[in-house]
């Protein structure tokens, strides 16, 4: 069965009809905030229900727990923060109650209601989420550039998203009625920013030999310099879904979702998500979401332990390597050969084979994803 | 506007067990990764509430809203 959403109800917070238009209108007359594109994703993910049961930015009082507890006040596992930065002199004269329209590129893109206006303490925010304040770390960096004061509130969505890869993009009221359609009860999902090796297909296929079929949901949103643009990993999995895949097992679809690199919270924060989306099962990796070496080997994993509520089956399944003597993908859990026998995928040997425009061997990536790859001139985000 | 203090809001309430209950649960607990009963309790707690809240689940889509997404996942192509 299509999994419960997070908190019970699926969130919808796009104006629609008669009420987008007087929300237009209104937009107009009332104050305006600019937010970046990063603050835009948000309100995309809160108002189509990725981000249920949030109906708007954290209030205080959630904002604190979700920093403590790794809960809501309500007491629902939620462990990033989801909050809207502003400045001082960009808020004054406005007070609780009042009404802001958030404003995108110069266009107003929600409403917002005004519930509280406070301070936060970025200190304890960095450490908290993503346990250092080193400022070499992309979200504490981006923590420290963030303005002195949160605003909490129910926000209404009055412009949606426009992108190039717009038919690719699907929401969660879509794909919990695309599962049914298909008859899937159980659904396993797959968090990726990478273009598929055979690490990732090996990890997939385990998974997909015991649920129904798999969600492939690559992340569109803000990225880190050196990762693969949007286009190049739908255009990569498209050809491995159609060379390697059975008919009926896979959904291909786009996330628009931020990373934050905050490790082992953000592991489960994407849990919640796919759980929103109406997935059963959700892959995790070694080091799910994590930048560098500030989290420990297995800590994405580790923290689901506390999680006993969370309405989503995390999945654990080992980092895959090429064996030699076995003659194919395994994992250490079922490959009883020594180091030397064993040729692990590394992501970074493979951008580098790529970025050169050389062919990746066939152990590390099918010939048929890697000339895809290959076929674009400039595959990476600067 | 300052944040509130995390021991001012109150987290922890008190409910009672039966003392045979508690002591069981002391004695399961040793060598186990909880530190204490209340530590137990809370995380068996929440796994059963979560699963009597799933079995309520029902989807609130309405036929018109259905119709409009599957035809949208046709023209994509999903369906």
């Amino acid at each position: 069965m299509v999994s419960r959403p997070h908190g019970g109800k699926l969130v919808n917070r796009v104006a629609r009809g008669k009420r987008l238009e007087h929300l237009r209108a209104e937009a107009q007359e009332l104050p305006r905030i600019d937010i970046s594109y990063e603050r835009y994703i948000d309100i995309l993910d809160i108002a189509h229900g990725a981000f249920s049961p949030l109906e708007g930015f954290l209030l205080q009082e959630d904002y604190l727990y979700v920093l403590d507890d790794m809960r809501l006040s309500n007491d629902l596992p939620w462990t990033i923060p989801i909050v809207l930065d502003v400045d001082p002199e960009e808020i004054s004269g406005v007070k609780d109650g009042d009404d802001i329209a958030l404003y995108h590129k110069g266009e107003p893109v929600a409403v917002m209601r005004v519930e509280e206006i406070y301070g936060w303490d970025k200190k304890k925010h960095a450490q908290s989420v993503y346990k250092t304040l080193d400022t070499g770390h992309p979200g504490v960096k981006k923590t420290f550039e963030m303005k002195e004061l949160l605003v909490g509130g129910t926000i209404d969505l009055i412009k949606d998203l426009e992108h190039p890869l717009m038919h690719r993009i699907l929401w969660p009221a879509e794909t919990r009625i695309l599962f049914r359609e298909k008859g899937w009860k159980k659904i396993v999902a797959f968090q990726t920013r990478n273009v598929p090796h055979r690490g990732h297909e090996y990890v997939q296929k385990a998974a997909l030999t015991f649920t129904d079929g798999i969600l492939i949901h690559p992340l569109i949103g803000w990225k880190k310099p050196g990762d693969y643009k949007d286009e190049v990993i739908f255009a990569a999995y498209e050809a491995l879904i159609k060379h390697y895949y059975p008919e009926n097992v896979t959904v291909l679809a786009g996330l628009v979702m931020n990373m934050r690199y905050a490790g082992p919270r953000e592991a489960v924060h994407h849990a919640i998500v796919r759980k929103n989306f109406g997935c059963t099962h959700f892959i995790i990796g070694r080091d799910h979401a994590g930048v560098g070496d500030y989290y420990g080997p297995y800590e994405a994993w580790e923290i689901f332990d506390e999680f006993p509520d969370l309405g989503i089956v995390p999945l654990f399944i080992r980092e895959a390597f090429y064996c030699k003597k076995c003659g194919g993908m395994v994992n250490e859990k079922i490959c009883p050969h020594p180091e030397e026998y064993r040729i692990r995928i590394s992501g970074t040997k493979l951008r580098k084979m790529i970025r050169e425009g050389k062919m990746p061997p066939e152990y590390m990536m099918r010939p048929e994803v890697a000339r895809v790859v290959l076929s674009f001139k400039d595959p990476f985000v600067h | 506007m300052s944040p509130r203090e995390p021991e001012k809001r109150g987290k922890y309430t008190t409910v009672s067990i039966p003392v045979t209950l508690y002591n069981r649960i002391k004695e399961l607990i040793k060598d186990t990764g909880f530190t204490s009963v209340s530590q137990y309790v809370t995380y068996v707690l929440r796994e059963v509430v979560a699963a009597h809240e799933e079995a309520r689940y029902e989807e609130p889509f309405s036929e018109e809203d259905k119709k409009k997404i599957i035809e949208k996942l046709k023209r994509l192509g999903y369906i």
